[in-house]
């Protein structure tokens, strides 16, 4: 079996991880910037996490033979300081020639705060000069159903951000149809408890379609599962879906979204 | 397709008993007061009713239903259910 890891925070991860993902057939992982567990103080912190995110773990997933991509920006969590996220931001625009960066992600909303929204649309704005992809992170728990509805209607005020080039990570059953009719991509997000179980995922496949979703682990430094992708697989199996269509969401999606990068090549 | 009671009943079995068992100690404990505990008693009914959608309906329950941006973010973590507002009137 081969899959595609699109969304896998490996700098927490050990090299036990990646020995396991190449096993189980992934075929390549990709990388969003992300909250590091604690509020970095400056931008020398973020500075230093990007050469982490764009030098050091591609050549940590090469020992493996794992294409490593990347997305880079400021998380949702630390947006609430916008002094520091401005700061960070402008580091972006030269890290973007780096070979193994897809576009701006995870951006998005944690608490739906004002500043947190004004972040949002500042990554927006750079993605659009750039002519980036998204990767957007939706809020936990209680807060994701507002979070989303804020985060598509920001997005929709940026007439040259075509949805297609936009994927919305995290959703469930409350926030897939949002997403969906609007034209965007959705990442469904195999993660204990706060997240979906690969039976809901595959629920929401037989409910919302096949198309412009993928599937992903989001593994990082918590109680996850960085083989929650193949995993599902199996439940696919038990629950009578055939190799090829587990390759066409496993694989092929993530290849059909990530591909938009010309940079993405397996 | 195969039989999903065959494949699945038993573990929806043993989600229910978890559900059931976590109510009780809550209760046993003197801590089911909490508002969380008040958010899952009224989304328990959804799981009786009829028509599809249930665990939609369920997240909806459990969600905010506000529409406008906090004005600042004071915490950062999120508790699965929201915080009722306090009626001031």
């Amino acid at each position: 079996m081969r899959y595609i890891e699109p969304h896998g925070h490996m700098v927490s991860r050990t090299t036990d991880d990646y020995a396991a993902m190449v096993t189980a057939g992934c075929a390549a992982v990709c990388e969003p910037a992300f909250w590091a567990g604690y509020d970095r103080k400056n931008a020398h912190g973020f500075y230093d996490y990007f050469l982490q995110l764009t030098e050091y773990e591609p050549r940590r997933a090469a020992k493996y033979h794992l294409p490593h991509y990347t997305w880079l920006c400021i998380n949702p969590k630390e947006s609430e300081d916008t002094a520091l996220a401005d700061d960070v931001i402008a580091l972006i625009p030269d890290l973007l020639a780096k070979p193994n960066v897809l576009g701006i992600g995870e951006i998005g909303l944690n608490k739906n705060s004002r500043n947190e929204l004004l972040i949002l649309e500042k990554h927006l704005q750079l993605a659009a000069d750039h002519d980036q992809l998204v990767l957007v992170h939706t809020p936990h728990l209680e807060d994701k159903l507002k979070g989303t509805r804020l985060i598509l209607d920001a997005i929709q005020n940026f007439s040259t951000l075509r949805p297609e080039r936009v994927i919305i990570d995290h959703v469930e059953e409350h926030t897939a149809p949002l997403v969906l009719d609007r034209g965007f991509w959705a990442g469904i997000t195999l993660y204990p408890e706060s997240k979906a179980t690969p039976n809901r995922a595959i629920d929401m496949l037989e409910l919302y379609g096949h198309q412009h979703i993928w599937l992903n682990s989001a593994c990082d430094w918590g109680h996850s599962d960085p083989l929650a992708v193949p995993r599902t697989a199996l439940q696919m199996r038990h629950r009578g879906y055939d190799a090829t269509f587990i390759d066409r969401i496993l694989y092929q999606n993530p290849l059909e979204f990530l591909s938009q990068n010309p940079r993405f090549k397996l | 397709m195969p039989s999903l009671p065959d494949l699945q009943f038993i573990a929806a079995r043993a989600s229910l008993l978890d559900l059931a068992s976590f109510l009780d100690r809550v209760q046993r404990h003197g801590q089911d007061g909490d508002y969380r505990l008040e958010a899952l008693r009224e989304a328990l009914p959804i799981l009786l009713s009829t028509g599809p959608h249930r665990a939609r309906r369920i997240l909806e329950s459990l969600s905010d239903q506000s529409q406008e941006p906090i004005p600042a973010a004071t915490i950062q973590g999120a508790f699965g259910a929201p915080k009722k507002e306090p009626n001031l009137s």
